[in-house]
């Protein structure tokens, strides 16, 4: 039992990587801190994809090899993933640039602050 | 038998049509007031020529328009729905007038407005009226709730806009509980159309026909004022005169007895109540409203609130006749609307004629006015002879066939509270006439009666009163078709 | 040609949304006229679609066979939702040329652009038959939302855009992880295959299953505003300029509830027999209907108010799918074509009340109704509509969802809806009365210029006829619900 756990490890470092990467969204206060925490999160869905994409003993399907190649799909899917991920932080950055143009902070508190 | 003709739309539309021309011509007061004079005309003559057919026995149907499956946006004219739609559209005609008359002598404002709105609950009630089903009843319903409130709130004091909420808050949950009941019994009936015995039978289980029946009433019991839904009545009487005359006298609360009677007869039917044994009760639950009410009535000094009362009371008689399930309760019931509405409507007129003339409106400041404003007061005494019960006025018939109702259904407490009531009415409504005659006022003006187009009405509806009481059975009367209604729900003859 | 009509859908406003930048740089007012074109294209396409939805249209992306390419399904659902797309983005179109030129004078290019990145998003979502297709285009359309209501550069749209951002990431992550787990045990990305080949894999891996319709009822529920993960929604429609705001509440919301319904429908009846998720989704809606009509009454804002109804109305819809029987399904469809158009009107008629007058306060809207009677006739029709007075629109709903709660034996929903009729009747008469009856305090205000009124009038009159003629819509849905195969019920 304890051995099936173990060799699960990949999902294991995903959910933590996401429970952290969640955590920061929420609990920090600067919003650079939150886009970060954002990041990590999405990052963390893709190892989870890609992981779950590996099947042991197969290559990468850009090397030829007899006993066959992983499954490549996943890898699309989080290039694609990746995509939507840039452009959201993209649009995060700059909405925080002009946040901090405005307010001159980007903490949240002190925006809370200013705003009322 | 079933005649398709599309008089029914017409009756409904002639008003909504003129409801625009009203607003098109807004700025030709003569021109926008004449399409009023026309379309009530239009509209009486369209009603009126539905009367031979119905007296025949037949009915008059006109499908719109499918709305929702298998319920059509449907009229059918049966014998119920002509006794209303005829009271309410001559009445209108004679309200037009008054309209006229008391809106210029007071400058009113937003007159505009006022005789769009006016048309457009007339057509509402027509709709009501005419409906074949339970929906196309309450999209009328709701359409007339809309349509009154401007009527309301017309003074637009702040008093006048409170009083609108009221109204509105009322009236639309009284709408929203009326849906509610809708919406289940169309779950298990699956069929909302009227039908001369009924369509509920056999849908449920008692209990739930139980719930249902309260929460008919309850929906239709706002606009009929059964205490305790009934304070937004006597809070709207801040509205003009006229509007308190036609639509706090005819239309809007007699939409809503109308409704509880097609309720009991046609959602329900008469073996149906009865089985559910709820028939009785209701009586008893009504009486409390006619006792209370006139007792309310005794302390107004406000003439258009102790009208407001006396119409509480009087709503709950048509109830009362109509719930006790015999031959002579229903007809009595039926041509209670009737009478009621004659009667009602000419002690509003000349509350408001009073108004018109010397801006009163309180008894207690209306002492000798009859001597200033004999006519009128002479038409209040015939009204007020009728409301109490007194022959030849026509309040006597209906309230004679409710002590007959009652006898019928051996409610001896009945007979014992409508004497009561009887003694009650005479209670409020003689003081006023003793005071406006016998008193003698402050200082002596001249004696100056209302104006033509106020007193016209107004005499017109008195003395209809009195022929109503004199002559009831004339041929195409109300009372034919009170017959006619009784047939077909029973299949007897009175 | 016919069979190459689904991928013209998704072409037209992408093709328009790098062309509007070019030509942007060379004459500003073109843009307008750019978008209002290709929307046009857009709206005739979609009207000749939906006869031919009748035989469900697919397109294979690249000529690739799903399940291993992509496919555009046009059925009747999606092409109904097509055609509202377009059809209210068009109106919504035509009024933003004065609108925008007001409220956003220097932004007018990225406006438009970013504008028709989101309808190419919303038109991919319901186009797409594809599940991970449709999160990237989620993304794509919520991208342009959140930029959308940024636009501008107002202090308090940044925050509620920000804000906004953060939460619907958030949902979309969730919506990603919900998608990885459906694949890992189905291994199949296109969504008619995966209702096929889940009720296996849900036999077989059960607590996987669970988790991605957790995940994805979860992160949907954030994107449409259910209660009570609606916190975005009010900040955001308030302060994002008077377009987006109409645009947002008319249809990016819808689209996700479309979402919502497809996703139910691939996990069909086997996993919601056993687990009570239509219940849950049905009682949260109730709650979300009662409490976002609450809020609104509370508030002094209108738009503000207007958010929080379009809280409480999501709930309907949400309340439609969760009653899981066909007049409750029914109900719920029709509520999205009607709250599109009543929610479109309103916020359009707001959006033009703020142009001429620059008043959001409800106690300054004393008298408009002298000085906008339009504007005032259309936002009065669209009020009595959402308050429910037949025979506009809004009571036929009301009718089917009350209706269906009652067939499935669950009253208290009906009497939810019945009272948040009330509920609504108490927000939105207030504004009537003040507008209509008060004195008015407003000299120099006059109508609404006719680019702004006409747009909101149609939608006006649509939801009169959208009442009267009821039966053509809901004959329309009915044939929804025999040929898409929404099969959780």
């Amino acid at each position: 039992m304890l051995m099936e756990l173990m060799l699960r490890y990949n999902y294991w470092i995903s959910v933590v990587l996401m429970l952290i990467g969640f955590y920061t969204m929420i609990s920090k206060k600067n919003f650079i801190k939150k886009i970060i925490g954002m990041n990590i999160f999405q990052t963390a869905i893709f190892l989870l994809y890609i992981s779950m994409a590996d099947i042991e003993g197969r290559s990468a399907p850009i090397i030829i090899s007899e006993t066959g190649y992983v499954n490549p799909l996943p890898h699309v899917l989080i290039l694609t993933a990746i995509v939507v991920s840039v452009s959201t932080t993209a649009v995060a950055l700059s909405l925080i640039m002009k946040i901090y143009k405005e307010y001159g902070s980007i903490e949240e508190d002190k925006i809370l602050e200013v705003h009322s | 038998m079933d005649i398709i003709s599309i008089k029914p739309l017409l009756a409904v539309s002639v008003s909504l049509v003129s409801s625009m021309l009203i607003l098109v011509f807004r700025r030709h007061k003569n021109i926008r007031e004449s399409w009023t004079i026309l379309a009530s005309f239009i509209k009486f003559l369209i009603v009126a020529s539905m009367i031979p057919a119905i007296l025949r026995g037949d009915a008059i149907v006109y499908t719109v328009i499918s709305i929702l499956p298998e319920i059509p946006f449907k009229f059918r004219v049966d014998a119920f729905g002509l006794f209303f739609g005829l009271l309410a559209s001559f009445l209108w005609i004679l309200t037009s007038f008054y309209s006229i008359g008391y809106m210029r002598s007071l400058k009113e404002h937003s007159q505009t407005r006022y005789f769009a709105c006016f048309a457009v609950a007339l057509s509402a009630t027509m709709g009501i009226a005419f409906a074949a089903n339970l929906l196309t009843l309450f999209v009328f319903y709701e359409i007339l709730t809309i349509s009154v409130y401007p009527l309301v709130i017309h003074k637009e004091t702040p008093e006048a806009r409170s009083a609108g909420i009221k109204y509105l808050v009322y009236t639309l949950s009284g709408g929203v509980v009326l849906l509610f009941a809708i919406i289940i019994s169309y779950s298990f009936a699956g069929t909302l159309t009227f039908s001369d015995h009924g369509f509920l039978a056999g849908c449920a289980s008692r209990e739930i026909l139980q719930m249902l029946f309260i929460l008919f009433i309850i929906g239709f019991g706002v606009k009929s004022a059964i205490m305790p839904l009934h304070s937004w009545l006597p809070t709207a009487m801040i509205a003009p005169t006229p509007v308190s005359a036609l639509l706090h006298a005819v239309a809007v609360v007699k939409a809503g007895v109308f409704g509880v009677v097609r309720v009991i007869y046609f959602v329900f039917g008469v073996d149906l109540v009865s089985e559910l044994g709820l028939g009785i009760p209701l009586a008893y639950f009504v009486s409390f409203t006619i006792i209370l009410a006139s007792m309310f009535a005794l302390v107004q000094d406000n003439l258009k609130r102790r009208l407001a009362y006396s119409t509480i009371s009087q709503l709950s008689y048509i109830i009362l006749g109509a719930s006790l399930l015999t031959p002579h309760g229903l007809i009595g019931g039926i041509l209670h609307i009737a009478h009621h509405a004659f009667m009602k409507i000419t002690l509003f007129f000349c509350a408001g004629a009073i108004y018109v003339v010397t801006r009163k409106e309180n008894i207690s400041e209306m002492n000798g006015i009859g001597r200033r404003m004999p006519i009128t007061m002479l038409m209040f005494f015939i009204a007020v002879l009728g409301m109490c019960g007194f022959p030849p006025v026509c309040g006597f018939i209906s309230k004679w066939y409710l002590l007959l109702g009652s006898v019928e259904a051996d409610q001896l407490p009945i007979v014992v509270i409508l004497l009561t009531s009887s003694l009650l009415n005479v209670a409020y409504f003689f003081p006023i006439v003793f005071v406006a005659f016998f008193k003698k006022p402050e200082k002596e003006p001249e004696s100056k009666e209302a104006p033509i187009f106020i007193l016209l009405p107004l005499t017109l509806t008195a003395i209809i009163s009195l022929i109503l009481g004199i002559w009831p059975d004339a041929p195409y009367s109300f009372f034919q078709i009170a017959n006619i209604v009784f047939q077909n729900v029973t299949g007897g003859v009175i | 040609m016919i069979q190459n009509l689904p991928i013209f859908i998704v072409i037209i406003p992408l093709v328009t949304v790098f062309l509007i930048p070019l030509v942007g740089l060379w004459k500003r007012d073109y843009c307008f006229y750019i978008s209002a074109l290709s929307i046009t294209l857009l709206f005739s396409i979609s009207v000749f679609l939906l006869n031919l939805s009748i035989n469900v249209i697919h397109y294979h992306i690249g000529g690739w066979e799903p399940p291993w390419g992509i496919e555009y399904v046009v059925d009747p659902l999606s092409a109904f939702m097509i055609l509202l797309i377009t059809f209210i983005t068009l109106l919504v179109i035509l009024y933003s040329k004065k609108s925008v030129s007001k409220e956003l004078p220097n932004s007018i290019v990225e406006f438009y652009t970013v504008f028709m990145l989101l309808i190419t998003g919303l038109l991919g979502i319901v186009i797409t038959g594809d599940i991970f297709n449709m999160y990237v285009f989620l993304e794509i359309a919520s991208l342009s939302a959140y930029a959308l209501i940024a636009v501008g550069g107002k202090r308090d749209a940044l925050l509620a855009s920000f804000n906004y951002l953060i939460i619907g990431s958030i949902a979309a992550c969730f919506i990603l992880l919900g998608i990885g787990f459906l694949y890992m045990v189905t291994g199949s990305l296109n969504m008619a295959d995966l209702s096929v080949i889940l009720p296996k894999a849900y036999a077989s891996y059960p607590r996987v299953v669970l988790t991605a319709i957790i995940f994805f009822i979860v992160g949907l529920s954030i994107k449409i505003a259910l209660f009570p993960l609606h916190t975005w929604l009010p900040n955001a429609y308030t302060h994002a300029p008077s377009v987006v705001s109409a645009e947002l509440a008319a249809l990016m919301t819808k689209v996700g509830a479309y979402v919502m319904i497809r996703i139910l429908s691939i996990f069909g009846i086997s996993l919601l027999g056993d687990v009570p998720i239509a219940d849950i989704l049905s009682w949260v809606a109730a709650v979300a209907i009662i409490i976002g009509s609450i809020n609104a009454i509370a508030q002094t804002d209108i738009k503000r108010m207007l958010a929080y109804s379009s809280v409480s109305q999501i709930g309907y819809i949400v309340l439609g799918i969760g009653l899981a029987n066909q007049t409750g399904l029914t109900g719920g469809i029709l509520h999205i074509l009607n709250h599109a158009f009543m929610k479109g009107c309103l916020f359009l008629a707001v959006g033009a009340i703020i142009y001429k007058t620059g008043i959001r306060n409800i106690n300054e809207f004393q008298g408009l109704g002298r000085k906008m009677p339009y504007t005032m006739l259309a936002f009065s029709i669209a009020a009595l509509s959402m308050i429910g007075i037949p025979p506009l629109c809004g009571f036929f709903s009301k009718w089917y969802l009350a209706l269906g709660s009652v067939e499935s034996g669950k009253w208290i929903f009906a009497l939810v809806i019945l009272l948040s009729s009330l509920l609504n009747a108490g927000y939105f008469l207030r504004v009537l009365e003040k507008a209509w009856f008060g004195k008015s305090i407003h000299e120099e205000v006059d109508e609404a210029p006719g680019s702004m009124l006409i747009p909101t009038l149609i939608l006006a009159i649509g939801c009169i006829l959208l009442g009267i003629f009821v039966t053509i819509p809901v004959s329309f849905i009915n044939s929804i619900l025999s040929i898409s195969k929404l099969g959780w019920t």
